[in-house]
C-alpha cells in the first residue's frame, strides 16, 4: 500500500511500486483531468504538482511520492496562481481541442507561483516541455502574462 | 475536403438532405435525439422537451440544447454551430448547451460530403450555415405561434428578445420555457424567412467557446477518459511491418503480471487486458510478441521514392487540360522545370488513439472520439455480424483529429478485442503504437514545368502529381477516370490566370503503407508545390514575388486582395537582416482565400527559425471571428511543425519514428509571432480548419530562398540543406 496526499486528501492505494503516478491518478483513482500523451516525459500532458513543482507524472513512480503533497488539475483552481491562470485561459480563449491544456495550466501555474513576473525567456523555459498540437502557444504566452498582471494587481 | 467541390452536386447528398427535411416536416421528433445519445443522463430531467427537428431541444426552464451534427476537435464547432441556431432562434449563447449527435447520417449527414456524417474538410460551417439557421428560425416561429394562442393576439404583433416572446403593445413577455409544451404540438413550418445579415446579433461577434470551461479544470471528457463499471484496460502491439501477422507470444508470462486478466489475439496484433494501463503495458512487454513480417519486410522510403520517380515519368490521368501546354512550352522563351517531394506524415494527435467497447447480447456500445460516427457504426457492425443500429456510438470530444479520426481502423480493432471479453474494454495505444501504426499523409512526388514569354510571364504550365490515392480507398466513387480529386486539389485549379495548363495524376501505392487525409488534405501538398514554383518563376523572370503574382490575379479579386493586404501588413518591402528573408504564399481552397507572409532567420549552421507570420484571410461571412483567428494560428503552427520537422520514414518495413523525441513538434520557445487579419465580407462562408496549414510551408520555403538564395524542393527542411558554405 502507498499513502498519498492528493489535492489535500490522504488516501492509500494498492499499486506496484514502479507504477507511474499518472496511471494511479487516472486508472485507480479515476481522476481523468491529468492526461496521457507520450509516457516518456516528452509532451507534458501528464503534468501535476509535487510539493508545488511541475512534475511529469508519467515517469514518476508511486513509490517516489510518499510524504509529498500532490496537486492535479482538478484542484489547481484552489491556488491563487492556478485560479489566475484558469481565468486568463478563459479570457483569451486559449484552449482548442484542449487535451494538452491540463498540463499547460499545471506548468503555467507552477511558473507563476514561483515567479510572479515571468519574462518571455522564463515562459519559454517553463513551458517548452509542454506540446500543444493545436498550436495555442501565442495565447498561452499572453495568458500567462495576463495572469501575472492580474495577480500582481490584487 | 478536397473532394467537396466534386461531391457538392452529388445526388446522394441531395437525397440525404431531402430525407432529413422530410423527417423534420413529418412531425415533432420529441425526445428523438435522446435515444443512444452520448449523454443519456441529461435526458432524465427533461421530460417532454420541445424538440423541433434533429438539432434543437428546449426544456421548460428555457435551456436550449443543440445536438451538434459535427464533432468538436478544437476547431470551435461546438460554439460556431450553436451560434447559427442562437442567432435565428433568438437566445443568448449563455443559455445554450451542446451535445454530440448520435450516429445517424439521415439526420446528421454532412451535405457537402455526400451525406456522410463526417467532420472534416473544413466543411462544418459551409455545410450547416443554412440548415441550422433554418432550424433555429423554425423553432422561433413555433414559439411565437404558441405565444399568440396563449395571449390571444395575432402572431404578427409578436417579436422576440433573447429567450422570450414579446408583445410590445401590452408589454407582456413570455419565456421560451413556458411555451415549449404548446409549441411541441405544432407542425414545423417548412418555409421560414431568415434574418437579414444586417440584423445579426450573434453571427460575426466573437462568442466565448462553450467547451472552454471544462477544458481548463480537467472536467472535459475525451474518449480516453471514459470509465464504466467493470471496465478493463487493454494496450496493443500490432505488427511493426504493415501486413505482418502474429507468429508467437508468451501468454503465460503476460498472465503472471499482477493485474493482467487476459491476452487477446488478433491476426496482426496482441492485446493485453488488465485492471489498468500500467499492468496492460507490463503484460504486453512480458508477452514478447514476435511477428511474421509478411510481404513488406524490406520496404524502405528510398524504394517508395524510386517507384514514384519512375512512375511519374509517364503520363497520368488528366485532371486539367486547358489550351495546349505542350506546344506552348515548346515555343516559350524560357523554360523552368523542377521536382518537388513531400514526405509521409503522421497525425500525432495529443490524445493517443483509443476506443472503449462493450459487446453485449443485444449489440455493442462504443465510446470514442470519432470524426465519422456513422462509418464507425457500419464498419463495426460488419466486423461483429450485427445490424448497424445494434452498434451504439457514444461520441466524445476529440483530443485532436487532423484526419486521424476520420479512420476507424482502431475502432474495429477495439471491437474485435472486446468481443473476446464479457467486460467493457478500453483499448489505449501507447504513443509508440500511435506513431508507428498511423495511416499516413502520402509521400508525393511532383514534376512541374512552365514556359515563360519574353516578359517572364507564364504561358505554359505542366504539373504531374504522383502519389497514393486516399480517395480510391475512402470514397472510390469520387475517383473519375483515374483522377483522385483530393490528390489534385489546389493543383487542378489554381488562383492564377495561365493560358495553357496541363495537370495529371499518377496513382502509385506505397507497399503496405496505409495512407490517409491529413490537415489541409490535397492543398497542403499542392499549394506547397504551386506556390513554391510560382516563386521560382518570379525569380527566373527577375521579378518581385508579390508583383509577379499580382499580375496573374487580375481576374481573381478576392485572391488579389488578400495577397496585397498581407504584403502590406507584413511590410513586404522593409529590409531584413543578413540570412533573413520574407516569403509569401497564397491559398484558395475550402471556399476561403488566404495569404501568408513568413519571415525567417537561417543560422550559419542551417537552422531555420520562423520569426513572424502574417496572415490575411477572406472566408466570406465570419461566424465566430476569434475562432477563425485561432484556427489560422493553429494551422500555422501545425504547418511549421511539418515544414521543419515532419517526416515519417521506413526501414525494413518499419516506421522509424516512435514518439515525440523522434517525431518532433514545434514548441513554444520556437513559435513565431503571428498576426491574423480577417477581411470583412458578406460572401458565403468558407472553411478555416485547414487553409492556415496549407499555405505555411511554401511561405517559409520562399522566405528561406529570400534569405539564402537556396531553393528547397523537398520537405522537411533540414539544416544540412542550408548550412553556410
Amino acid at each position: 500500500m502507498h499513502d498519498l496526499n492528493i489535492n489535500g486528501h490522504s488516501l492509500s492505494v494498492d499499486a506496484p511500486d514502479d507504477m507511474p503516478l499518472l496511471w494511479v491518478i487516472r486508472d485507480i483513482l479515476g481522476m481523468t483531468g491529468t492526461k496521457f500523451g507520450c509516457g516518456i516525459a516528452q509532451c507534458g500532458a501528464c503534468t501535476v504538482h509535487i510539493d508545488g513543482e511541475a512534475t511529469r507524472s508519467c515517469i514518476t513512480a508511486i513509490s517516489d511520492v510518499a510524504g509529498t503533497s500532490i496537486t492535479t488539475i482538478e484542484a489547481i483552481g484552489e491556488t491563487p496562481a492556478g485560479k489566475a491562470i484558469q481565468a486568463a485561459w478563459l479570457n483569451l480563449e486559449v484552449a482548442q481541442c484542449g487535451y494538452c491544456q491540463s498540463g499547460q495550466i499545471m506548468s503555467a501555474s507552477a511558473l507563476l507561483a514561483g515567479n510572479p513576473k515571468p519574462t518571455d525567456a522564463d515562459i519559454d523555459a517553463a513551458m517548452s516541455g509542454n506540446i500543444c498540437r493545436c498550436g495555442t502557444y501565442l495565447r498561452i504566452r499572453e495568458a500567462i502574462k495576463q495572469a501575472a498582471a492580474s495577480a500582481g494587481a490584487q | 475536403m478536397a473532394h467537396v467541390q466534386n461531391l457538392r452536386d452529388s445526388r446522394v447528398s441531395r437525397r440525404t438532405f431531402l430525407h432529413a427535411g422530410a423527417a423534420v416536416g413529418g412531425g415533432l421528433l420529441i425526445g428523438w435525439p435522446l435515444q443512444g445519445a452520448a449523454q443519456p443522463a441529461a435526458t432524465a430531467t427533461q421530460a417532454q422537451p420541445f424538440a423541433p427537428g434533429a438539432f434543437i431541444r428546449i426544456d421548460r426552464a428555457g435551456k436550449v440544447t443543440v445536438i451538434s451534427p459535427m464533432i468538436e476537435m478544437g476547431q470551435g464547432t461546438y460554439t460556431s454551430l450553436p451560434m447559427l441556431i442562437a442567432e435565428e432562434l433568438d437566445v443568448a449563447m449563455s443559455d445554450v448547451a451542446v451535445e454530440p449527435a448520435p450516429a445517424n447520417a439521415k439526420l446528421y449527414g454532412n451535405p457537402l460530403i455526400a451525406g456522410v456524417q463526417m467532420t472534416g474538410g473544413s466543411t462544418s460551417i459551409r455545410a450547416f450555415y443554412l440548415p441550422l439557421r433554418q432550424a433555429g428560425a423554425a423553432a422561433r416561429k413555433m414559439l411565437i405561434t404558441a405565444a399568440a394562442a396563449k395571449l390571444n393576439v395575432d402572431a404578427g404583433s409578436l417579436t422576440t428578445e433573447p429567450g422570450h416572446v414579446v408583445h410590445a403593445a401590452s408589454q407582456r413577455r413570455i419565456g421560451y420555457g413556458e411555451l415549449v409544451d404548446a409549441a411541441a404540438t405544432l407542425p414545423i413550418p417548412s418555409d421560414v424567412a431568415l434574418k437579414d445579415p444586417s440584423a445579426f446579433r450573434i453571427i460575426g461577434t466573437p462568442a466565448k467557446r462553450l467547451d472552454a470551461p471544462a477544458k481548463v479544470n480537467g472536467s472535459a471528457i475525451y474518449g480516453i477518459d471514459v470509465r464504466l463499471p467493470g471496465m478493463k484496460v487493454a494496450t496493443v502491439s500490432a505488427s511493426p511491418v504493415f501486413g505482418g501477422t502474429v507468429a508467437s507470444f508468451d501468454e503465460a508470462a503476460a498472465l503472471r503480471v499482477p493485474g493482467v486478466h487476459q491476452v487477446a489475439k488478433l491476426d496482426n496484433a496482441i492485446a493485453v487486458i488488465a485492471d489498468h494501463y500500467w499492468a496492460a503495458k507490463q503484460g504486453l512487454e512480458a508477452c514478447a510478441v514476435r511477428f511474421d513480417d509478411g510481404p513488406h519486410a524490406t520496404a524502405s522510403t528510398a524504394d517508395v521514392v524510386a517507384a514514384l520517380a519512375t512512375a511519374s515519368e509517364k503520363p497520368g490521368a488528366v485532371a486539367t487540360s486547358e489550351g495546349d501546354a505542350t506546344a506552348a512550352l515548346a515555343k516559350a522563351a524560357t523554360r523552368v522545370a523542377a521536382i518537388y517531394e513531400a514526405p509521409f506524415l503522421a497525425h500525432a494527435t495529443m490524445e493517443p488513439i483509443n476506443c472503449t467497447v462493450q459487446v453485449t447480447s443485444d449489440g455493442c456500445d462504443i465510446w470514442v472520439g470519432s470524426q465519422v460516427p456513422d462509418i464507425a457504426q457500419l464498419v463495426v457492425s460488419k466486423h461483429l455480424g450485427l445490424n448497424p443500429e445494434q452498434v451504439r456510438i457514444h461520441n466524445h470530444l476529440l483530443g485532436g483529429g487532423f484526419g486521424r479520426r476520420l479512420e476507424v481502423d482502431f475502432i474495429a480493432q477495439a471491437a474485435l478485442i472486446a468481443k473476446q471479453s464479457k467486460d467493457p474494454i478500453k483499448v489505449v495505444w501507447s504513443r509508440e503504437e500511435d506513431i508507428q501504426h498511423d495511416m499516413y499523409r502520402p509521400y508525393y512526388y511532383d514534376r512541374i514545368s512552365a514556359g515563360l514569354d519574353r516578359q517572364g510571364m507564364p504561358v505554359a504550365w505542366n504539373h504531374r502529381i504522383a502519389g497514393s490515392s486516399i480517395m480510391a480507398r475512402y470514397f472510390p466513387a469520387a475517383v473519375k477516370d483515374g483522377v483522385d480529386p483530393d490528390a489534385v486539389e489546389g493543383a487542378a485549379e489554381i488562383p492564377y490566370a495561365i493560358a495553357n495548363r496541363h495537370v495529371d495524376y499518377v496513382r502509385v501505392e506505397p507497399p503496405g503503407i496505409p495512407t490517409a487525409f491529413w490537415r489541409g488534405v490535397g492543398p497542403t501538398h499542392n499549394v506547397y508545390v504551386v506556390e513554391s514554383f510560382i516563386d521560382e518563376l518570379a525569380a527566373a523572370a527577375k521579378k518581385d514575388p508579390v508583383a509577379y503574382r499580382r499580375a496573374l490575379l487580375a481576374g481573381n479579386p478576392r485572391a488579389l486582395h488578400v495577397l496585397e493586404r498581407a504584403a502590406q501588413k507584413a511590410g513586404w518591402a522593409t529590409p531584413l537582416g543578413p540570412r533573413q528573408g520574407r516569403g509569401i504564399a497564397l491559398s484558395q481552397s475550402f471556399g476561403s482565400y488566404l495569404a501568408e507572409v513568413a519571415e525567417v532567420t537561417v543560422s550559419k549552421s542551417g537552422e531555420v527559425h520562423v520569426d513572424r507570420v502574417v496572415a490575411v484571410v477572406d472566408c466570406g461571412v465570419a461566424v465566430n471571428p476569434d475562432t477563425i483567428v485561432a484556427q489560422i494560428e493553429s494551422g500555422i503552427i501545425f504547418g511549421i511543425t511539418a515544414a521543419l520537422y515532419g517526416e515519417i520514414t521506413l526501414r525494413n518495413g518499419r516506421v522509424e519514428q516512435t514518439n515525440f523525441d523522434t517525431y518532433q513538434m514545434l514548441r513554444i520557445d520556437a513559435a513565431p509571432a503571428i498576426e491574423v487579419e480577417i477581411v470583412g465580407s458578406s460572401e458565403a462562408p468558407g472553411g478555416l480548419g485547414e487553409p492556415g496549414t496549407s499555405a505555411l510551408a511554401p511561405a517559409v520555403l520562399n522566405a528561406v530562398h529570400a534569405a539564402t538564395g537556396v531553393r528547397l524542393r523537398k520537405l522537411p527542411i533540414k539544416p544540412e540543406m542550408l548550412a553556410a558554405g
